[in-house]
């Protein structure tokens, strides 16, 4: 187990740095004279001073949620594309207790609005769940429809509902729906003049944190996640054992609708004044959750930092704007980085020929 | 001058040396057979002789000239041609397609094969191999398709042919044609290496044996000055007890009783297990026999809830079992060693550890509060590591994937064994394993014999013939005999399996 550790680490190193270099080639190709300053920025952007850490963090929090989604998933033998749909539905329903349940005090509407997110999202990955179970339709098909229906529908919900017909999205929550910052504004900040400007790094990211290191718990401490690692192992064998297969599907893809559906509010209370789009359109983040979750070796733990790392990118990345680079270049040069790193399996493969282990077994 | 010889041949994998300096030297017009246990090396040697493999040492002579095969396409040109123990045929073609498949014969670059007919007629007359042509492999029987990959062997006038376990899919009738076929092939001045690990096959037809053990040439024998008693310990390297002491004991209660089981398939419909009806009583095993693919595989299913049974009632030590789930048949006293252990019996990214508690993960003794307790786990595991002497790496951390087979098989045994069932379901039990292993198993099976019931399904007569108490012959989904294994002999077993004779038509069966 030791030696499989260090070698997912070097693994990963590896795969990061090569991902690195190619990401420039890219940017090289497009303006070799801009081309390092703003790579350099990229990669250097984050840790220029704290506020731009804590927007790491910020915006690490609503990934690390969705990869940790698509971890869950994966290891009980799924495979949850429908991040984007249990997220934004999550959101949604976030940001409506947030306006309406204005009768709640600010606390209480805050725990309402996440677990009435988490709630959401379980919905809407029971849809999935169940028709695999039950119908044994495959469910990256069921998962990529729901992701369109659930589009769709918020869509011509948001219009219905809580909608700020100016900015064509959700209502603005007010300030008190918004998760607390507890004292993170004082650490993640730079001097800005006569005071300072804080990142809005708020108790979001701990929940995040606490989410991954719970996921990891069940997995790998109880009874639950022995049945659902077992599935996803093995379903013959775990049928074999006796173990409620089709049960055990639905409540995996329900754990992971709430834990994307918790990502969905945590992003839309984070007080940046955030607001749902009308317009349908696809939450990113779903699919960036499959990225981080590979990233991350699909190990809850490794989430949490894969999740970081790729915010890094993102929050770097635009940076490279002002050197003339579009955001669509931008955005070709983190996937081409991110698309390198999901090679870490590849890698670590081989580096294990090229150092062999002692033969186990016999 | 020999017509193939390997001289000296090493091949290595990380962590061990599959080959050993092995010599291998096959005259022209022999049957030269290999023997060695599963892991013994024959498989590396076939396949560095194929050019699958480069060996870091030796070197390859046909005919005293130093040949290099570095590819399958090499070995055929060279003459080397093989039968493969999992046949590589393509079932939707005909026998025709399938010989010409790699080697077409085109007419202006359509295909043409009238002449390539005429020869193939022509090859499976002159050597009394006899296909139809036209017929769909999958519509002929394992045996034909054996003559199949034969016939594509002398079609592309390979000299030396290789046969990788030839016998273990056939009926004993089969096993005598082919035994007969490979003598006409060598008249015919072909030379044959026969890969196998039964000996009396080899004392039947070969000349002379090369013996392998653990990647080390441990010699080359003559067949007929050679007893059988010596080359089986050159193969395991110690005496091994080839005849099963089995203490005689008394019939106890009924552990199972099925009455009118059938099993339709959901896909075809045909009634797959059609009308079945047995006992197996307490301290006694039960063989069901059989050609691979008669419906046992699906009645073990449906007994042990792998699978839905149309019609039928099963009673295990009295409770109707017939609708329950897998779970309480288990805790019911069912105990199930699988067909396919990779498939059902372990899950190969779990440790040792937590294989050994698949179905006993929820009992208190293994989670509290819903955690695992991990100390439990771990203690179980050294327990029956000890007690069912299973040989692993790290103990009960060790990764059931990177375990052998044997010791896999031996997990397997030891969690069924251990929860002492009523009723012990074991599906080829040793499939795969080399023959320290398979006495070993079939010790504990008689020792289950003790707790309970066992309904043994097996492929291997010779298995069927030693362990058994009672024996069902199964053909076509349905039981045609019910016979004493110490009264019946092979040749009768072999008609019954391949349907030629039946006795019993569905009667309550005693």
């Amino acid at each position: 187990m030791k030696r499989d550790s260090i070698l997912s680490l070097i693994s990963t190193l590896i795969v990061i740095i090569v991902g690195l270099l190619i990401g420039l080639i890219v940017l090289l190709a497009s303006d070799s004279n801009q081309a390092f300053p703003a790579f350099w920025t990229m990669i250097s952007f984050g840790l220029r001073n704290m506020r731009n850490v804590g927007d790491v963090l910020l915006g690490a929090t609503p990934i690390i949620l969705t990869g940790l989604s698509v971890t869950f998933a994966f290891k009980t033998g799924l495979f949850n594309i429908g991040a984007a749909g249990q997220f934004a539905f999550g959101g949604y329903t976030a940001i409506y207790i947030g306006v309406q349940f204005l009768f709640l005090p600010p606390p209480l509407r805050i725990i309402c609005s996440i677990l009435g997110a988490a709630l959401a999202g379980a919905v809407w990955g029971a849809i999935p769940g169940l028709l695999k179970a039950y119908r044994n339709v495959h469910e990256v098909i069921t998962s990529i429809m729901t992701n369109y229906i659930g589009m769709y529908l918020l869509s011509y919900t948001i219009q219905n509902t809580i909608f700020d017909i100016n900015r064509t999205t959700t209502t603005r929550m007010p300030d008190d729906s918004n998760l607390p910052s507890l004292g993170l504004n004082y650490i993640f900040r730079e001097p800005l003049g006569e005071g300072y400007r804080a990142s809005a790094v708020n108790l979001g990211i701990f929940i995040a944190i606490f989410l991954a290191i719970l996921v990891y718990i069940i997995l790998d401490k109880t009874k639950f996640g022995y049945e659902l690692k077992a599935c996803g192992f093995n379903k013959d064998a775990a049928k074999y054992a006796g173990i409620n297969q089709n049960r055990n599907i639905v409540f995996s893809m329900m754990i992971c609708g709430a834990i994307a559906g918790i990502g969905g509010a945590l992003i839309y209370m984070n007080g940046t004044g955030l607001s749902m789009t009308a317009l349908p359109l696809l939450a990113m983040e779903g699919f960036t959750g499959i990225s981080v979750a590979f990233l991350g070796l699909t190990n809850p733990i490794g989430v949490i930092f894969s999740g970081i790392f790729v915010s890094y990118l993102f929050l770097g990345g635009a940076r490279m704007q002002p050197f003339g680079f579009s955001l669509e270049l931008v955005n070709i040069v983190v996937a081409v980085i991110i698309y390198f790193c999901a090679f870490v399996l590849v890698v670590k493969t081989n580096i294990g020929k090229i150092f062999p282990k002692s033969r186990e077994g016999e | 001058m020999y017509i193939i010889e390997m001289r000296n041949i090493t091949k290595e994998f990380p962590g061990i040396i599959a080959n050993d300096d092995i010599t291998l030297q096959l005259k022209k017009g022999e049957i030269h057979a290999l023997l060695g246990e599963n892991g013994a090396g024959k498989s590396t040697l076939m396949s560095v002789l194929f050019g699958l493999y480069t060996p870091e040492k030796g070197e390859i002579l046909k005919n005293d000239e130093k040949i290099k095969i570095s590819g399958p396409n090499d070995a055929t040109r060279y003459g080397i041609g093989m039968v493969h123990q999992h046949f590589k045929l393509v079932h939707n073609f005909t026998v025709l397609e399938n010989i010409l498949l790699g080697v077409e014969t085109t007419k202006f670059g359509l295909l043409s094969m009238v002449e390539a007919r005429a020869r193939v007629v022509e090859l499976s007359k002159k050597y009394g191999l006899s296909v139809d042509p036209d017929a769909l492999i999958s519509n002929i029987t394992v045996g034909m398709q054996q003559r199949v990959e034969i016939l594509k062997m002398l079609y592309r006038e390979n000299e030396i042919l290789i046969f990788d376990e030839p016998t273990a899919v056939l009926t004993p009738q089969e096993i005598d044609e082919l035994m007969k076929i490979m003598k006409d092939l060598i008249t015919e001045g072909k030379s044959i290496l026969f890969i196998t690990h039964k000996l009396d096959e080899i004392k039947r037809v070969a000349d002379r044996c090369t013996v392998l053990r653990k990647g080390k040439l441990i010699g080359t024998v003559d067949v007929k000055t050679t007893e059988v008693e010596t080359m089986s310990e050159m193969m395991v390297g110690r005496k091994v007890n080839l005849i099963i002491d089995k203490p005689e004991v008394k019939l106890g209660e009924v552990a199972l009783e099925v009455t009118n089981l059938t099993v339709k398939d959901k896909i075809t419909g045909k009634n797959v297990v059609n009308n079945v009806s047995f006992k197996v009583h307490e301290r006694e095993i039960v063989c069901i026999a059989g050609i691979d693919g008669n419906g046992q595989s699906e009645l073990v299913y449906a007994i042990t809830g792998l699978m839905p049974s149309t019609n039928g009632v099963m009673v295990m030590n009295g409770v109707d079992i017939s609708n329950l789930s897998i779970r309480k048949r288990c805790l019911a006293g069912m105990g199930h060693i699988p067909e396919d252990r990779h498939k059902h019996g372990l899950v190969l990214d779990y440790n040792l550890a937590y294989n050994l508690i698949l179905q006993s993960y929820f009992s208190p003794q293994f989670q509290k509060y819903d955690f695992l307790r991990f100390n439990e786990i771990y203690k179980n595991s050294d327990m029956l590591i000890e007690r069912y002497d299973i040989r692993s790496g790290q103990g009960g951390r060790t990764p059931a994937r990177s375990m052998s087979g044997g010791n896999q098989q031996k997990t397997i045994l030891a969690r069924e064994l251990s929860r002492e069932p009523k009723l012990l379901v074991a599906v080829q039990p040793t499939r795969g394993l080399d023959v320290g292993a398979i006495e070993y198993i079939h010790k504990q099976l008689i020792i289950e014999r003790a707790y309970g019931g066992v309904l043994l399904v097996s492929l291997e007569l010779d298995e069927v013939m030693n362990v058994s108490d009672r024996i069902l012959v199964m053909y076509e989904g349905e039981i045609v005999a019910d016979v004493d294994p110490k009264k019946v002999t092979y040749t009768e077993l072999g008609l019954y399996m391949s349907g030629a004779k039946r006795d019993v038509v569905n009667e309550e069966l005693a």
